[in-house]
């Protein structure tokens, strides 16, 4: 047999913020714990993530308190929201933000020497505690730096391709090497997802190679079920130029320090149409939105700062009617601040300094004198693992989920910086529960023969000799998913997505990856396609599933909002055949008490 | 649209050479893009780390033209593009395969550095008070990537293989941060002296120049650690008062 065996309580499968913070708690908790990522400590998408995380902590405005980030967050995700995880999520995270500071994160300060909070689209008061712009890798890396020193057990670089089972029980793992292509089985009692998310399924997207959904679709065919998986957030501000560094993320923190949106003609068209829902919160006047952004706490927000989903729309709109940038985006523009400021420059390299960096070493623009030209790109899931809200596990007992790759909170639509509080309150309850889950159900058995099947699944790409080049079969699968599954959606499209999807697995199934084991990104990525090409269907499937338009989902066929299915969501699953099926369920977890939070709230 | 040429090595465990491959770059191309490229093209099994594309991660460190540099932010129009360009793995650990090191031993020498250890908060409810100004301070080591390319380039590593006895510059900016942390209250100075080998650092600065983050490696985190030593070690009077006075931090 060709793998080694390690053995543990719980197994942690990914290294970013979830995955870390799970795995301290799981130790803290006694449980010994093995992390598995695919990257090298460190790396993970975490680490990219700008803005800042969403915390009610007050120290700004102290109207703010988890009754409103509970309801900002239900209204940013138009009420598909696991109730219960959004009350959990609002009401921890100001204590797991002070944790990060107990080991050592070192956020920007307040006057008075507090932790300082930034705003950010949707929320209602300033809110995320923040490092500049570059908050993720601060949090990964006092994550990081903590837990080497809890007696953890770290296997960088080590990619998981199927989850083992005992009977209905998950019991562990089986996993590749990178470095030199050897098997690894993980026996564990209990297993955390914390892969991220599915980005890589589109052509242009702020994510890296990682991407991939392995989380999604591990959970799917170990029986556990997804959730909203419709929902895609397309950031609204991408870059669009050069061509090569097309998708890579522009903060909206340029926005919550006082960037404007401009079309070709220099119109700040946010301002001609405000949705419904955020008639009330809007600033009137460009001034009033400049006040808002300097914290003057009697003005509102200026539409720049609406949720991702509509700013996204409304940039496609104006390059769509021909008042796009050169490169069809948006004109983004931070460095008129000069104008209400006297020492901009200064203050635009102090506030947003990797911005700066990366426009100036990209692009050749220097932010704080000219604007920068955007679009939407693809960011961020909101669907993932379905999972009980207190504990974070899925229908398969022992297999628990938190982070991006599991699925709830965040409704139709994210709100900036509520992932990254998301990942240390849900990463925490995760590790916990799973630890307790250990411990009380104890040993499972290890099934050498599923082992056996998946090593043979896993070694087939490079056994064949000739077939398909699986850099482009992914190529294809992107173009179909931008093309087809992207920001404005219809019933042909989708439905003919579908077809082309199981076009594509029937090409999958004779992809070909020519070398040897050790670090065959050519194997890796074969390996990939397969669970890119499941989350891919279940996006499609559900999108198909949902005709309305809904947050982050747009149908230009149904336009409108249907109030009958904005009271379900989408649940994804593998039936008997194994086939990828979709039904709606009701939103769950919904209390008087709550509601009446939302009311109050207006 | 432009043919170049590009010589990237190949092979495993140090053993190999170069191969060269012409692919046809674009505007704004960067140096990853053209090895991805040359993935998809010729060579799937090439071997590359990135994650970020945006210079975030610390991923992607190689040697360009024999300039440690992130592929991803090296953009191609400043490079001679009518001359084949280099591209090889970092020079100070050992090779993986194709453009991959094994860094391994950076995260070896990290986990032996004593943690963050805080002061009792300062407030009833278990936070603190920190100044702007101070956190700067520490802020600046903290933005590292661990690219690892000042450890490629530091020639106490690079030529004289000091693994055992040097920490190198990454882990001296990293204690820095530590040492400089406003809360912290750990004493890391016997180790830097006696463990770390800061005394094999001769202060040539290469490691400052490579800093894709634009740290002041050498001095603004070298330099104080290094006067903090001597202060430690060689002025009896600070030393006889720390006997009293355990530590006096700079909050
Ligand atoms: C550019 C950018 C900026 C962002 N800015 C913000 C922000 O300001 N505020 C905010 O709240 N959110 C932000 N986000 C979103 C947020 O960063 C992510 O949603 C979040 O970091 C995801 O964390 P995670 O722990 O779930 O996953 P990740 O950090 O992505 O970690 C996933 C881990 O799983 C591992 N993994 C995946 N598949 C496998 C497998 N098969 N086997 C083994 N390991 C595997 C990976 O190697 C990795 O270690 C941003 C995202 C991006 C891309
Ligand atoms: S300054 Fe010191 S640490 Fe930096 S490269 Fe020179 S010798 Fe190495
Ligand atoms: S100090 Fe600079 S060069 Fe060294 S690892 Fe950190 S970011 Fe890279
Ligand atoms: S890929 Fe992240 S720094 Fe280059």
């Amino acid at each position: 047999m060709g793998w080694t065996t390690h053995e543990c309580d719980v197994l942690v499968i990914g290294a970013g913020g979830a995955g870390l913070r799970a795995a301290v708690e799981a130790s803290a908790q006694g449980a010994s714990v093995t992390v598995l990522s695919k990257s090298l400590l460190g790396k993970a998408h975490t680490v990219m993530a700008e803005g800042g995380m969403a915390a009610s902590m007050g120290h700004v405005d102290d109207r703010d308190n988890w009754r409103v980030h509970f309801s900002d967050t239900m209204r940013g995700g138009y009420y598909l929201n696991n109730w219960r995880m959004a009350e959990l999520h609002a009401r921890e995270a100001p204590d797991r933000v002070r944790e990060l500071e107990a080991w050592g994160a070192l956020f920007d300060r307040t006057k008075d020497g507090r932790i300082l909070q930034r705003n950010f689209g949707g929320h209602k008061y300033p809110r995320l505690a923040h490092v500049g712009d570059r908050t993720g890798l601060e949090m990964i890396r006092t994550l990081q730096d903590h837990g080497i020193h809890q007696g953890i057990e770290f296997l960088m670089e080590n990619t998981v391709v199927r989850l083992l089972k005992d009977g209905d029980r998950v019991s562990g793992a089986f996993a590749y090497d990178r470095e030199k292509g050897r098997f690894h089985v993980v026996h564990a009692k209990a297993v955390v997802l914390a892969t991220g998310g599915i980005g890589r399924a589109f052509r242009i997207t702020s994510n890296s190679w990682e991407y991939t959904g392995d989380g999604h679709a591990l959970a799917l065919h170990a029986g556990a079920e997804l959730v909203d998986m419709e929902f895609v957030q397309f950031h609204p501000t991408g870059m669009v130029w050069p061509l090569s560094v097309r998708g890579i993320l522009v903060t909206e923190g340029v926005r919550g320090e006082g960037g404007i949106l401009t079309n070709s003609e220099g119109r700040r068209f946010m301002f001609d149409d405000i949705p419904e829902l955020y008639a009330g919160q809007c600033a009137d006047t460009p001034e009033e939105g400049w006040r808002y952004v300097t914290g003057d706490k009697d003005s509102r927000r200026p539409p720049e700062l609406l949720t991702r989903d509509h700013v996204a729309r409304k940039i496609v709109k104006e390059v769509k009617e021909g008042r796009g940038s050169p490169h069809g985006g948006a004109f983004l523009n931070i460095a008129w601040i000069r104008e209400n400021m006297k020492d901009s420059e200064a203050h635009i390299k102090k506030k947003l300094p990797s911005m700066y960096h990366q426009f100036k070493e990209l692009a050749g623009v220097d932010i704080t004198k000219e604007p920068m030209e955007v679009g939407p790109t693809t960011h961020y899931v909101m669907g993932g693992v379905k999972v009980d809200a207190d504990t974070q596990m899925s229908s398969v007992p022992g297999l628990f989920a938190c982070g991006e790759c599991g699925g709830g909170l965040h409704g139709a639509n994210r709100l900036g910086g509520n992932s990254l509080s998301d990942l240390l309150v849900f990463g925490r309850i995760a590790g916990a529960a799973a630890a307790k889950f250990a411990s009380d159900q104890g040993d499972t058995s290890l099934d050498e023969a599923q082992a056996q099947d998946v090593e043979a699944i896993a070694l087939a790409p490079m056994e064949r000799r000739d077939g398909e080049n699986p850099y482009e079969i992914q190529h294809d699968l992107q173009d179909v998913m931008q093309d087809l599954v992207g920001i404005a959606r219809a019933e042909a499209e989708l439905a003919e997505a579908l077809e082309k999807i199981k076009d594509l697995r029937t090409r999958a199934d004779t992809v070909c990856a020519p070398g040897n084991r050790e670090y065959n990104p050519g194997w890796h990525t074969a390996l990939d396609l397969a669970n890119l090409l499941d989350v891919s269907e279940a996006v499609a499937l559900a999108a198909l599933g949902r005709p309305e338009s809904r947050g982050a989902h747009t149908r230009i066929d149904h336009p409108d909002k249907d109030p009958e299915l904005g009271k379900v969501n989408t649940i994804i699953g593998h039936s008997a055949s194994g086939a990828i099926e979709a039904r709606h369920e009701p939103v769950v977890g919904r209390t008087e008490a709550l509601q009446e939070i939302i009311e109050e709230m207006g | 649209m432009q043919q170049v040429t590009f010589r990237v090595w190949r092979g495993e465990h140090g053993e190999g050479d170069f191969v060269e491959y012409v692919i046809n770059v674009e505007d704004g191309m960067v140096v990853l893009d053209a090895v991805h490229a040359i993935q998809a093209q010729h060579a799937s099994d090439l071997a590359v780390r990135w994650n970020c594309k945006a210079g975030k991660c610390g991923s992607c460190s190689a040697e360009i033209n024999g300039k440690p540099r992130l592929m991803c932010m090296t953009r191609l129009e400043d490079l001679p593009l009518d001359q084949p360009v280099t591209i090889e793995p970092m020079q100070a650990f050992p090779g993986t395969k194709d453009l991959v090191a094994d860094v391994s031993w950076n995260y070896e020498v990290k986990q032996k550095i004593k943690p963050f250890k805080p002061r009792t908060p300062d407030e009833a409810d278990g936070t603190w008070r920190m100044d702007q100004a101070d956190v700067e301070r520490a802020q600046e080591f903290r933005k590292c990537i661990e690219c690892f390319l000042c450890q490629d380039v530091c020639h106490v590593l690079r030529d004289h293989h000091k693994h055992d006895d040097f920490i190198g510059p990454r882990f001296l900016v990293n204690t820095a941060a530590l040492e400089m942390h406003p809360l912290d209250t750990e004493d890391r100075l016997s180790d830097l002296r006696h463990r770390d080998g800061i005394g094999y650092c001769n202060i040539t600065k290469c490691c400052t120049k490579v800093c894709p983050e634009h740290i002041t490696i050498t001095d603004n985190a070298i330099i104080p650690l290094k006067e903090r030593v001597v202060d430690e070690y060689y002025d009896p009077l600070t030393k006889l008062f720390r006997i009293f006075k355990p530590k006096a931090k700079d909050a």
